[in-house]
C-alpha cells in the first residue's frame, strides 16, 4: 500500500491559511509532480502529507535535514535505523559493518558520489548534499516518496540521473518541482497549486508546458 | 535627555556601586603594604623551583583532582541533561551549582575527613549541575529536522546517537575542555581548606614569607594552564581520566560513624536535637538570622555590587590591550600576558595574596574579583574587536575607542558582565573564609565552633541568594535582549 487519500487538508501560519481545505487522492503507482509559484504552498502540502502518513514515506525536505557532523555513509544509513537494534546502530556509528558499507556504496555509485563516502556532509557542495538526502530517502526503502525540490541544485545531466534513479526505486511519488519540463518528463500526473488550492490536476501526457505556465 | 536602556542600566548599577562604597569597609590596614607587595613581586621575579619536593606533588595532585572531579561531574551532568526538562531536576541542578566548591569541600570534610573523596565530590557535584544545564542547552539547540526524518520505529537510543549527538559534539567537547581549565583552578584552591593541592603548599610558603617558593608555584600553575592545548589531547584523555584516580594521594580513612553522626545529629538544629520546644527553635533561628545571616547577606551584596562594577570598568580599560585596533605587536603581547595571568589566577588566590599584603578589608577582595573577572571579559571583548572591520578613515586613538569600538561591543560586554554576576556573588560569599565579613565568614566560623546546624542554614541561604541573582541576571539579559554562550 503506497497510495493515500486525504480530505480536508489545511494548514495555517500565524492565523493565515496557506493551504486548503483541499482533498488529494493518490493511487498506487502514480507519480505526481507538484507545480506552482514559490510560496503557493507546495512545501507545506508535502509536510502535511508526511504527517498524515505518520512518517511512513521517504521524505526529501527542501532543507535536506542532514546531520552535518556525520559522514555521507552515516547520513544515508540513517534511513534504516529502525531495522536494527540499538547496539547494532551504536557499533555502526564507530565501525560500520561490511554489508551496510557495500549497500550504501552501491547506492552512492549510482548517484555518482562513491568518492565522498567518508566525507562529513558539512564540507559538501549544495548539489552533493542534495544527493546525500536523496540517497537516504532511497535507502529507506519505503514505497512512497515525498520530495520537495530534490533536484534544484543539480545540473541537467545529474538531474536526469537522479530522477531516473528515483523513478526506478519508488512506485508512488509526490515531487514538488519548479522545472516544468522535468515535471512533465518524470510524472504521470501534474497537480498545480495556486494560493493553497489545487488549480490544475491532469494526467501528464495530456499536458504541455504551455498549459502549466499560467500557474506561474 | 534620551538614554538607551543599556546606558540606563549601566548608570543604575554604577550608582548602586558608588553608594555601596560608602557602606563598605575599604581600607589598607598593614603597616607597610607597598614594601610587602614589592617583596612579593621580587619573589615572583626570582622563583625558586627546587626548594621543595612539594611543588611537583602539588601540581600532580591538582591535576589529578581536576581530572577525576570534572570527569565525574561531566558524566553525571550528561545524564542529568537528558532529564533536564523536568522541573524538579532543574531545581536540583540550580541548587547544587549554587553552592561553591569550597563550601562542598567544607561540608564533606566534616564527615569524610581528608579523604580524596572529599576533593573529588567537592568539584564533581557543583560541576554536574553546571554541565547538566549547559549540555541540555546545547542539545536543545541542535537541528530537529534529522530526528523528524527518521523512519518510525527507530529506537530512542539510535535516534539520539545519530540525530542529536553528532550535531552537538564539537560544542560539548569545547565546553568540557573549558570546564577542565576551570576544574584546575577549583582543584588548586581546594588546597586552602587542607586538601593536598596547590593552594595548600601556596598557603604554607606564603605564611612563612617564602615568596620565591610561592612565586615558583604560581608560575608553574600558569604554565600548566597555558599549555593545556599541548598536553590535553583527545587520544590521551582516556589515559588521564583512568590513571588520575591513582594519583589523588592516600588521605585519611573515612570513619563511617562520623558520616552517620553528621546526618543524624550534627546538622539537626540544636533546639530540636536537645528536645527543646518550638519557641526555642524560633529564638535559635532569629539569633542566627539577625547576628549572622543578615550581616553576611548585606556584606555579600555590597561587595558583589562593587566588584561587579569594578570588573566592568577594568574590562573596558583592558580590552584595548589585546585589540589590534591599537598599538603594536609588543604592546599586544604584553597585554595578552597580563590578561592571561589575570584570568588564570583564581579569585581566591588573588584575594589571599592581596589580603596578606594589605590586611583584611573589602579592598583586596574587590580588587581580586575585578582583576580575575575583568581579565576574562576584557579578553573576550578584545578578541571580539579583532573581528570588526572599521572604515578606512575611522578616527584614531581615544576617539576610535569611544566612538567606534565601545558602542559596537557594549551590548556583548553587558551580556558577559551580567552572566558573571552570579559567579562574582558565589566567589564573594566564599572569600569570607579569608576573613572578610561576607556569608563565607559566618559559615567558616560556625564550622570552627562545630555548629554544623548553623553552617548548613547559612550555606542554604547563600545558595538561595545565588539562585536569586542568577534569575535577576537572566531577567535583565532577556529584557535588554543580550545574548551569550556560556563559555566565559
Amino acid at each position: 500500500m503506497s497510495g493515500f487519500e486525504f480530505a480536508g487538508l489545511t494548514a495555517s501560519f500565524g492565523g493565515e491559511r496557506v493551504i486548503g481545505p483541499l482533498s488529494l487522492h493518490v493511487k498506487d503507482g502514480e507519480r505526481v509532480a507538484l507545480v506552482g509559484r514559490s510560496g503557493a504552498g507546495k512545501s507545506t502540502l508535502i509536510k502535511l502529507i508526511h504527517q498524515r502518513v505518520d512518517g511512513h514515506a521517504s521524505l526529501v525536505p527542501q532543507d535536506l535535514g542532514l546531520v552535518n557532523a556525520l559522514p555521507v555513509f552515516h547520513n544515508v544509513f540513517m534511513g534504516q535505523l529502525d531495522s536494527h537494534s540499538a547496539w547494532y546502530n551504536t557499533v555502526t556509528l564507530v565501525r560500520p559493518f561490511r554489508k551496510d558499507r557495500d549497500g550504501v556504496r552501491q547506492l552512492l555509485t549510482e548517484l555518482a558520489m562513491a568518492d565522498k563516502f567518508w566525507t562529513p556532509t558539512a564540507s559538501l557542495s549544495g548539489g552533493q548534499r542534495q544527493r546525500v538526502a536523496i540517497a537516504r530517502a532511497i535507502y529507506r526503502q519505503s514505497n512512497l516518496l515525498l520530495a520537495d525540490e530534490p533536484i534544484s541544485a543539480l545540473d541537467a545531466p545529474m538531474a536526469h540521473l537522479v530522477m531516473k534513479a528515483l523513478s526506478r526505486r519508488f512506485t508512488t511519488s509526490v515531487i514538488a518541482m519548479h522545472d516544468v519540463d522535468m515535471a512533465l518528463t518524470y510524472s504521470t500526473r501534474v497537480v498545480g497549486i495556486q494560493d493553497g488550492q489545487i488549480a490544475l490536476d491532469e494526467a501528464s501526457d495530456r499536458l504541455t508546458a504551455a498549459d502549466i505556465m499560467p500557474l506561474y | 535627555m534620551y538614554l538607551s536602556p543599556t546606558a540606563k542600566i549601566s548608570l543604575l548599577f554604577l550608582a548602586i556601586a558608588v553608594a555601596a562604597l560608602f557602606f563598605a569597609d575599604i581600607a589598607i590596614t598593614t603597616v607597610n603594604p607597598w614594601r610587602d607587595l614589592g617583596q612579593f613581586f621580587l619573589g615572583v621575579a626570582t622563583p625558586d623551583f627546587f626548594s621543595t619536593e612539594g611543588l611537583a606533588t602539588a601540581l600532580l595532585r591538582t591535576v589529578a583532582f581536576a581530572f577525576v572531579g570534572v570527569a565525574l561531574g561531566a558524566a553525571c551532568g550528561f545524564l542529568l541533561s537528558l532529564v533536564y526538562r523536568f522541573y524538579p531536576v532543574r531545581v536540583f541542578c540550580a541548587f547544587i551549582r549554587a553552592i561553591h566548591e569550597l563550601f562542598w569541600a567544607l561540608i564533606f570534610l566534616q564527615f569524610f575527613g581528608f579523604h580524596p573523596l572529599t576533593g573529588v565530590l567537592a568539584i564533581a557535584i557543583p560541576y554536574a549541575g553546571i554541565f547538566a544545564k549547559v549540555y541540555s542547552e546545547i542539545l536543545e539547540e541542535s537541528d530537529p529536522v534529522p530526528g523528524r526524518l527518521l523512519p518510525p520505529g527507530t529506537g530512542v537510543v539510535s535516534a539520539f546517537l545519530y540525530a542529536r549527538i553528532p550535531d552537538c559534539w564539537v560544542q560539548m567537547r569545547t565546553y568540557t575542555a573549558y570546564r577542565l581549565e576551570c576544574g584546575l583552578r577549583s582543584s588548586a584552591i581546594l588546597g586552602f581548606v587542607g586538601l593536598p593541592t596547590l593552594g595548600f603548599y601556596l598557603e604554607t610558603s606564603f605564611s612563612q614569607g617564602l615568596y620565591s617558593e610561592a612565586g615558583a608555584m604560581l608560575i608553574m600553575f600558569y604554565v600548566l594552564i597555558a599549555t593545556i592545548p599541548l598536553w590535553v589531547k583527545p587520544k590521551l584523555l582516556p589515559v588521564y581520566v583512568l590513571s588520575a584516580p591513582f594519583f589523588l594521594g592516600e588521605g585519611m580513612p573515612i570513619v563511617w560513624g562520623n558520616v552517620e553522626r553528621f546526618f543524624t545529629e550534627d546538622i539537626i538544629p540544636a533546639p530540636i536535637r536537645n528536645g527543646e520546644g518550638l519557641a526555642d527553635l524560633g529564638a535559635w533561628f532569629n539569633d542566627l538570622m539577625l547576628n549572622e545571616a543578615l550581616p553576611g547577606i548585606w556584606n555579600t551584596l555590597l561587595l558583589t555590587q562593587i566588584a561587579l562594577v569594578a570588573t566592568g570598568i577594568l574590562a573596558l580599560l583592558a580590552f584595548p590591550l589585546i585589540s589590534n585596533h591599537f598599538g603594536g605587536p609588543v604592546r599586544r603581547t604584553s597585554g595578552h600576558v597580563f590578561l592571561v595571568i589575570a584570568r588564570s589566577t583564581p579569585e581566591y588566590i588573588l584575594a589571599y595574596i592581596l589580603l596578606q599584603l594589605w590586611g583584611p578589608s573589602m579592598l583586596p577582595a574587590a580588587v581580586a574579583l575585578a582583576l580575575h573577572n575583568g581579565g576574562i571579559i576584557g579578553h573576550l571583548i578584545g578578541r571580539q574587536t579583532n573581528t570588526l572591520q572599521l572604515r578606512p578613515d575611522a578616527p584614531n586613538g581615544f576617539n576610535r575607542y569611544s566612538w567606534e569600538l565601545v558602542p559596537r561591543v557594549y551590548r556583548s560586554f553587558l551580556a558577559f558582565l551580567f552572566y558573571r554576576w552570579e559567579i562574582i556573588m558565589r566567589e564573594t560569599a566564599i572569600l569570607g573564609i579569608l576573613g572578610i565579613y561576607t556569608l563565607g565568614f559566618y559559615v567558616d566560623s560556625a564550622i570552627q565552633q562545630i555548629r554544623f546546624d548553623r553552617a548548613m542554614v547559612l550555606i542554604l541561604i547563600t545558595a538561595l541568594l545565588n539562585i536569586g541573582i542568577d534569575i535577576l541576571g537572566r531577567y535583565i539579559r532577556r529584557k535588554l535582549a543580550l545574548q551569550t554562550m556560556p563559555t566565559c
